[in-house]
């Protein structure tokens, strides 16, 4: 049991990476990259809104949405299947869940809340995070598999986001050919990334 | 009018791409792109989305209280979102599994999002279904390019015919499997974005820092 769960969450952080192997959460990935304790701050944020949305949505799945889960209200709901309402409900939860972390941010640790800033609510759009939800519906994982899938994509995204970042503020010094300045040269940056991530795909847990 | 009509539908195909200049909506474009039938239906779905939820935000702008604007916006994304996925499970089931969970994600495209709140919320319905059509369309030529490349170059096909043969079906090409793999999509897209630039030069970003020639020569 806690073998398969450790294994789960190192292919979350390096065979599966969010963000260099599926390409999610790319638009913030690429567009907030450009300072270390910028792309941290943005990181521990995802981190923290993927390890609560993604069991809260595996709970609201497996209880409200999955077919027949409505049979322990009565029996006469067990063929209901709510499966189509997931997309509405995911990101309702997720928009949702932002703005609590946000006001409880802002009232009980108001230092985090500062560093974190403008990244908080644009955390909503990033597709990381419902990507996540929706890998965990896809792929049946039970509660305590979600919290641990959770955890681990958020800090693998965090991790490629850092690294991206610190080789930004290096590139910034070179001297690239005119095109490729800013966005083109991200993009070669981050596919290199990409091949060094996929050595890990080889790994078995 | 119509000229304003023709400037906001051309603009975003070229000028200002959403992919290479906007930085919106890049995950989808980078992971439904290995083959060119599966892209091409990404395109008729975000074209949809994008043309709908433009106008129907267009329609209510006016009555969407600013502090919850988000939310709403999003419920009439996802809920026009629901209504592509369940179609495509209907009449294209194995396209839809290919796609999995990026038909999803387009609810969290910012593209979708950015045009609702960068334009439908100050313009009329009319304007702003051409403004979500051009957006989808300078999305959709990117994806065609990418995916048109991945396809040849890894598989040897267009749309699922072969042109190139392999050379284990007795032909002379040799399939490059790296681009069918994510990294080359990330360079694809990274050379396009140069190209359109060489092409295009006033899309030039300007360094933030300036290299000085040496001109101290003795230090060496």
């Amino acid at each position: 049991m806690f073998e398969e769960l450790l294994g789960l969450f190192i292919t979350a952080i390096f065979v599966e990476n969010m963000a260099l192997a599926f390409f999610l959460g790319m638009c913030t990935f690429l567009a907030i990259s450009k300072k270390v304790d910028a792309a941290v701050g943005l990181g521990i944020a995802v981190v923290v809104v993927l390890g609560i949305t993604v069991p809260v949505n595996n709970l609201i799945y497996a209880l409200i949405l999955q077919e027949g889960a409505l049979s322990w209200i009565s029996e006469d709901l067990a063929a209901v299947d709510l499966s189509f309402l997931g997309y509405l409900s995911y990101i309702g939860v997720i928009a949702a869940l932002v703005q609590i972390i946000e006001m409880f941010l802002d009232k009980y640790v108001p230092k985090l809340y500062n560093a974190l800033g403008v990244f908080l609510p644009l955390i909503t759009v990033n597709c990381a995070i419902l990507g996540a939800s929706l890998f965990m519906v896809e792929r049946d994982y039970n509660f305590s598999e979600s919290v641990v899938y959770g955890l681990g994509a958020g800090i693998g995204w965090a991790l490629a986001i850092a690294a991206l970042a610190g080789i930004r503020e290096k590139l910034k010094y070179s001297d690239i050919p005119p095109g490729l300045r800013g966005l083109g040269i991200t993009f070669i940056a981050t596919g290199l990334m990409s091949l060094g991530f996929m050595s890990f795909s080889g790994v078995q847990l | 009018m119509a000229s304003q009509s023709k400037k906001v539908l051309m603009d975003p195909l070229f000028n200002n791409n959403p992919i290479g200049l906007q930085i919106l909506g890049i995950c989808s474009a980078l992971a439904v792109t290995t083959s060119m039938t599966v892209a091409l239906v990404m395109c008729l779905a975000v074209i949809f989305v994008l043309c709908l939820s433009n106008f129907f935000i267009a329609l209510i702008r006016n009555q969407i209280p600013s502090n919850i604007r988000i939310i709403v916006q999003m419920t009439i994304i996802a809920s026009l979102v629901i209504v592509v996925d369940q179609i495509l499970k209907a009449y294209a089931y194995n396209i839809s599994q290919q796609l999995s969970v990026f038909v999803g994600l387009i609810i969290t495209n910012c593209i979708v999002l950015g045009r609702a709140e960068a334009f439908a919320m100050q313009n009329p319905p009319g304007i702003s279904f051409i403004d979500g059509l051009g957006n989808a369309l300078g999305y959709s030529v990117v994806l065609m390019i990418v995916a048109f490349f991945r396809e040849l170059f890894g598989a040897g096909s267009l749309f699922g015919f072969q042109v190139l043969t392999p050379v284990s079906e007795g032909g002379f090409y040799e399939p490059n499997g790296l681009f069918l793999l994510p990294p080359s999509a990330f360079f694809i897209i990274g050379f396009m974005i140069w190209a359109l630039r060489v092409w295009k030069p006033e899309q030039v970003e300007q360094d933030e820092f300036e290299i000085r020639p040496n001109v101290n020569k003795e230090a060496f």
